[in-house]
């Protein structure tokens, strides 16, 4: 597993999921501090092409060996495309977790939702204060 | 329960520099996994490694007494116990419901030692006190005098026996031995369904032993890895398929019950092996997607016949599996099931267990 970033080039949301955001489609994906908490993904459930989701509200769940966690939306849209290769591959979210790691492509419905996410900063800062 | 209240093994200070993921269990701050439950696993499945499980309890029996009270407490025939051997058996309280699981040593010709589970060890402590009053023999709380390790895997023997120099017991045999120039004892035992050993050794050289398993190759293992080990090869774990609410036979562990013996408990355990339970103890495996997990609904033709009573992925099988119990009429391997896992229902097959058996 990679050491711990944050790219400066996504927002974040508080329940450590991010948001690649060009225009009114959004990519989604779980952090590193997600992933590694976590530990090696074994399962993504993802939902279906066409579902709609709610900012901060659960739209997938990963699974470890141990454990289940839900991904919360950062945004609320639509979601237009999944990561299928993570039905094979579920490792590539601790490998790669914002590259081949990545869930779900959004066509956002509240684009202004996105004011609300933090920064790779003040997301450090949440980590860092635990 | 906050992190100070926790207690901490003789080891923590090398868990901590291992980088191992620590987590509460049973009052107890644990390692759950050092690199990875999927290569600690494995590394048990096809070399060795080394868990840390200092926190199971020891209770030393003594006494001209020692052998009455423990055929009274324990559901196994202890009189056939030898010394130097090892046994299995519940211990069951008058409704036959399981207190505790555990392992019982005979070190000597009238001293034997218990291996208990951290949670149950307290009032484990207080069931046999009340039940040795009247009897001629000593109880002695030990857990504080051993840290234990078990060292699993294939090589496990072998890297034990050129490592520490030591002459290991057979399998469900124990030893008395020296390790770092101290008394321990190496039993022939463990909790994987690989070769390996038990060693209870005094706390003060367990840090010493550790460091020469590691520089040894032997990898570090977590409570992770031990659950997925245990589950594939189907041993309970008490306080999920077992507890004081389920008897021995519902759990499949009538081999170690003997009722003549007049246990406590033996009268209603009886009855179960005669007229046979509502429910029993299965294996079971997904069909495709999806992980169970303890407390999931299990389904037959939509309806709620039983639970989960642990689930996990399995690394050796490469699926989700675990252990439920189901009505006693669907326990037959092969029959369909589904999981209700969080609302979605994963198509599931009772197996036959183990999981995972070795290729030989």
């Amino acid at each position: 597993m990679p050491e711990a970033n944050y790219p400066d080039d996504l927002r974040y949301h508080d329940q450590h999921d991010w948001a690649r955001i060009e225009g009114d489609l959004a990519v989604f994906g779980i952090t590193w501090y997600a992933q590694d908490s976590l530990g090696e993904v074994v399962f993504f459930d993802p939902p279906e092409a066409g579902t709609t989701i709610q900012k901060d509200t659960s739209y997938a769940e990963v699974e470890s060996v141990k454990a289940v966690s839900d991904v919360v939306a950062p945004l609320s849209g639509e979601i237009v495309e999944v990561n299928d290769a993570l039905q094979d591959s579920p490792e590539r979210i601790n490998e790669d977790p914002y590259g081949e790691g990545w869930l779900v492509k959004v066509r956002l419905t509240a684009p202004a939702e996105a004011d609300a996410l933090l920064g790779a900063a003040e997301y450090r800062k949440l980590l860092e204060n635990g | 329960m906050n992190s100070e209240a926790l207690r901490q093994t003789p080891l923590h200070e090398q868990h901590v520099e291992a980088g191992a993921k620590l987590a509460p269990f049973a009052g107890w701050e644990m390692p759950v996994s050092y690199e990875g439950i999927r290569e600690e696993h494995s590394a048990v499945r096809t070399h060795v490694g080394m868990f840390d499980v200092s926190h199971m309890g020891e209770v030393e029996i003594e006494g001209p007494g020692a052998l009455a009270l423990l055929q009274r407490l324990l559901s196994n025939d202890v009189a056939r116990l030898e010394v130097g051997g090892a046994q299995y058996s519940c211990l069951c309280a008058e409704d036959g419901g399981v207190l505790d699981d555990l392992f019982a040593y005979r070190l000597g010709g009238d001293r034997y030692l218990l291996v208990t589970n951290a949670a149950n060890h307290e009032s484990d402590l207080g069931w046999i006190g009340r039940h040795s009053r009247e009897v001629d023999v000593s109880v002695r709380d030990v857990a504080d005098r051993y840290a234990m390790l078990a060292v699993q895997g294939p090589h496990a023997r072998a890297v034990l026996e050129r490592a520490l120099r030591l002459e290991l017991p057979p399998r469900m045999h124990a030893a008395a031995v020296g390790i770092g120039r101290r008394p321990a004892i190496a039993c022939g035992t463990g909790y994987t369904g690989e070769d390996g050993a038990e060693l209870l050794v005094d706390p003060e050289v367990a840090p010493a032993i550790w460091a020469e398993l590691l520089d040894a190759g032997v990898v570090p293992c977590g409570l992770g890895a031990r659950d997925t080990l245990r589950l594939e090869v189907c041993y309970p774990l008490h306080g999920n398929e077992l507890s004081p609410q389920r008897n021995p036979i519902e759990a499949g562990l009538g081999w170690c019950c003997a009722e003549e013996t007049g246990f406590i408990g033996s009268g209603p355990i009886a009855a179960a092996r005669r007229e046979g339970t509502a429910e029993r103890l299965v294996a079971l495996r997904i069909e495709g997607a999806g992980i169970p997990r303890a407390g999931n609904p299990v389904l037959h033709e939509g309806e709620p016949v039983g639970e989960v009573s642990s689930g996990t992925y399995a690394p050796s099988l490469e699926i989700g599996a675990g252990m439920a119990y189901v009505r006693s009429d669907l326990a037959e391997p092969g029959t369909e099931i589904e999981i209700d896992v969080r609302g979605k229902r994963r198509p599931a097959r009772i197996a036959s267990r183990p999981l995972y058996e070795k290729r030989s």
